[in-house]
């Protein structure tokens, strides 16, 4: 193992960045979905809708760097896991599907807008819920022989991945409302405030009951966490949570509008370094490493070069799509 | 075993339906997108309101399309995991960089832009507007580069080398990305994807001008498209024929399949124009044939000889009545295509292009061929490599994921069930959106119902707070 230059370790943080950009950035297009069966004014709809539909197509592609990536740079983790994850990719897919395509039919119908927003809900629960049982699979850990998977087609389904699952669309959830929160105006704005606070509660719940179970899923996990040293470092992890909670509640008490969605993007961050803490330096939990998966070097070495030429430049024109489309949405009120 | 085999067959079968409902959007958004470019380029150029008029005209289609081409898409980014596993491991140092250069290089450019192109005009100004389409443009083109070098390196497999594990490793990524079918591939796609766009924009022209050959709309969508099929078919045609030999010089076999080579002919063969390829019996029954012409055409002799599929093992035949059909039925379409492209000219030169009923049916009814022409020539290609992924090195059989036949039955039905719904309702919308005729103030995409009383201009429902920011 060269210290210098150790290519795996460098893709394991792309990929996992790729993940946690799409989790982000999708997530509150996601989270937007979930809030749309309480929210059932057409004119809010119309602004929830019109506060993503210029970006969602960008959030969405880092879901494709993530795949792809880990198809790229670790494709023995990704022909093991893909498989492992059957089903919930499956429906992650149609789930996306669904709600993909009603950003650009319910403008096109009003006979049918109903329709397709029962899709753009049902597909952001049914992506969100997929993505989130998916992560406690692989958290849970997949049966490997030769290079392959090697379990059932069922495998994946088991409390706790049910557990993540649902931790995952309320988490999605308060990333929609605090989204909200930032891109809309009076009584609109005022229910996501609500939604904001109920969504954190539920949110520290998933979290807990989540960072309690995962110790007792792997013996590797409990180490990792609550053995000396360890635990004066992870003990942190848990501190922050607490402290990004109450900073998080007190900027919804002062009807801050930009404050709560970015505090709960930390919360995010947070989140991901503990599940980070727990993986690190698995890619398929205690049977495949980021080394053992990795593709040689020279498949590395060649996308490296492209991710450092085109990963700023990405974000600079996705920052600028963002900065065309900023402030609030509002319903009805158009130029001519 | 039995049970595994099927598996592998119903994953084909998933594989191509999910294939097939995809391929139809890129082949329309690749050509529309250049088109859209060409219509804002010529509005800024010329200041003629017509074009800005087409091009929200045809926004508003490609926004659909294009939704339905980014969604379809992300199911085949993870299909070669989900089902082809073993592939995925085998090739993924190769064809993983390839898709990964696709993501970064095109499909982050078109989505990062999509949103300035399709709600921005009222917010950036002309000219970054026009660059944002001219960037979602040539992300298409970039998109298409990568994806057809990654599938032309299945085809014709160059500059690896195999690892213990059987997997392919890089030597040489030159060799690799510029694989010998490549550049054929690409120009014959690329091309493919114009016309199939001509032929809907023509076809929606001819549409409006059956009704009122005086809309301006019209009359300038449906000029631009017939110099297109005129003028891209030709060129499409000899790309078809390099395309060919180069396929004969690689992939012989799927050349005999093609054109329903049973047996070799050492002196000449025939073209089969149509026939019954018999698979099982190893022969073409009740074959028309022009004595010689395969050779004339594929040897440029007429007695060299061409040899046929009984020097192949019969486990390596394709399913030879699929190609030969596909193939038939992708050349006709590019003779009828020809056809129109001639016709439209001899027409313009005698001065009733506009007024040509028989032209604006012909047009119309070629609307969908292209599509069709595209499907028949990707199935030509594809199962022509069969039985292989990686052409002559892994078998299909040995590419699938571990999953048992239930599993992919119900994942097969799920896409079948959503996959007809979504999409035959966005090709209603579309269909729709063609069938207003083209007017003047043309509205963009994105927009709600009328808010105005009048109830003709409705309005994107958005705006912006452009002042200082304020947290209360």
């Amino acid at each position: 193992m060269n210290l210098a230059i150790d290519l795996p370790v460098i893709w394991a943080f792309i990929i996992a960045f790729a993940v946690f950009a799409y989790v982000v950035m999708d997530g509150f297009d996601l989270g937007l979905g979930l809030l749309f069966p309480f929210f059932p004014r057409r004119e809010d709809r119309n602004v929830m809708m019109n506060s993503v539909a210029p970006v969602w197509d960008g959030n969405e592609t880092w879901l494709v760097l993530g795949g792809g990536g880990l198809f790229a740079a670790f494709p023995l983790a990704y022909s093991i896991l893909m498989p492992a994850l059957y089903t919930p990719m499956i429906a992650m897919l149609l789930g996306l599907v669904l709600r993909g395509v009603a950003f650009e039919f319910r403008w096109r119908t009003t006979a049918e807008r109903n329709l397709w927003d029962i899709a753009f809900a049902a597909g952001s629960l049914i992506a969100a819920l997929a993505q989130g049982i998916a992560l406690g699979a692989i958290l849970q850990g997949v049966a490997v022989a030769e290079r392959q998977y090697a379990g059932g087609w069922w495998d994946w389904l088991t409390p706790f991945s049910l557990l993540t699952g649902v931790s995952l669309v309320i988490g999605y959830g308060l990333l929609g409302a605090t989204w909200l929160v930032m891109k809309s105006t009076g009584s609109l704005r005022e229910r996501a405030y609500t939604f904001s606070w109920w969504l954190l509660v539920a949110m520290l719940g998933g979290l807990g009951a989540v960072s309690l179970a995962t110790p007792f899923l792997q013996a590797e996990y409990w180490r990792r966490w609550f053995e000396w040293p360890n635990i004066a470092f992870t003990s942190v992890v848990p501190l922050a949570v607490v402290v990004v909670t109450i900073l998080l509640l007190r900027s919804l008490a002062e009807r801050q509008d930009y404050r709560p969605f970015f505090l709960s993007l930390v919360l995010f961050v947070i989140t991901y370094a503990g599940l980070g803490i727990s993986m690190w330096p698995y890619v398929v939990p205690q049977s495949v490493t980021i080394w053992q998966a990795a593709a040689p070097e020279k498949s590395q070495l060649f996308m490296l070069f492209g991710v450092a030429v085109m990963i700023p430049i990405i974000l600079a024109y996705t920052a600028f799509a963002y900065w065309v489309f900023r402030g609030k949405v509002e319903a009805e009120t158009g130029y001519h | 075993m039995f049970e595994a085999l099927d598996a592998v067959v119903l994953a084909r079968v998933q594989f191509a339906f999910t294939m097939t409902f995809h391929i139809v959007f890129p082949s329309f958004t690749i050509g529309l997108a250049s088109y859209l470019a060409v219509l804002e380029a010529l509005w800024l150029w010329t200041g003629r309101s017509v074009f800005l008029d087409l091009f929200k005209y045809w926004l508003k289609i490609f926004s659909i399309a294009f939704g339905m081409g980014v969604v379809s898409g992300v199911v085949m980014a993870y299909q070669f995991g989900t089902n082809w596993s073993v592939f995925a491991d085998r090739t993924g140092p190769i064809i993983g960089p390839l898709m990964a250069y696709e993501v970064l290089t095109a499909f982050f450019l078109e989505a990062g832009f999509l949103g300035v192109m399709l709600f921005g005009m009222n917010r950036v100004g002309k000219g970054l507007h026009f660059f944002a389409t001219l960037m979602v443009a040539v992300g298409t083109l970039i998109s298409a580069f990568w994806i057809l070098s990654a599938n032309s390196w299945m085809q014709t497999p160059a500059g690896y080398t195999i690892s213990a594990e059987g997997q392919f490793l890089p030597a040489s990524w030159w060799e690799i990305v510029f694989n010998p079918s490549f550049p054929y591939r690409l120009v014959h796609m690329v091309l493919a994807a114009y016309l199939t766009t001509a032929l809907v924009v023509g076809a929606a022209g001819a549409f409006h001008l059956l009704r009122d050959n005086r809309n301006e709309g019209a009359r300038v969508m449906f000029s631009m498209a017939m110099w297109m099929a005129a003028l891209v078919t030709p060129v499409q045609i000899l790309a078809g024929d390099q395309h060919g030999l180069n396929t004969l010089e690689h992939q012989p076999v799927k050349v005999m399949a093609m054109e329903g080579h049973f047996t070799s002919h050492p002196d000449g063969a025939p073209l089969v124009l149509f026939g019954l390829p018999d698979q099982t019996r190893g022969e073409m029954r009740y074959a028309i044939e022009i004595p010689k012409a395969s050779s004339l055409i594929l040897k440029h002799s007429l007695d060299a000889p061409l040899n046929g599929l009984d020097t192949v093992p019969r486990e390596n035949w394709p399913h030879v009545g699929l190609v030969f059909w596909a193939f038939r039925i992708m050349v006709g379409l590019g003779v009828l295509m020809l056809v129109l492209g001639v016709f439209s000219l001899f027409l313009r030169w005698r001065g009733t292009f506009y007024e040509s009923k028989l032209l604006h049916r012909f047009a119309l009814a070629m609307g969908p061929a292209g599509f069709v022409a595209v499907l028949a020539g990707w199935t030509v290609t594809e199962t022509g490599r069969q039985p292989f992924t990686v052409y002559g090195l892994l078998r299909t059989i040995d590419s699938a994921s571990p999953l048992a036949a239930p599993a992919v039955t119900m994942s097969l039905l799920a896409f079948a069930v959503v996959y007809v719904l979504v999409f035959a309702m966005g090709i209603y919308y579309i269909l729709h959106l063609m069938a207003a005729p083209p007017h003047a103030d043309e509205e963009g995409p994105a927009a709600d119902e009328p808010t105005h009383a009048a109830g003709i201009t409705p309005v994107p429902a958005m705006a912006t707070v452009t002042g200082p920011k304020r947290e209360p």
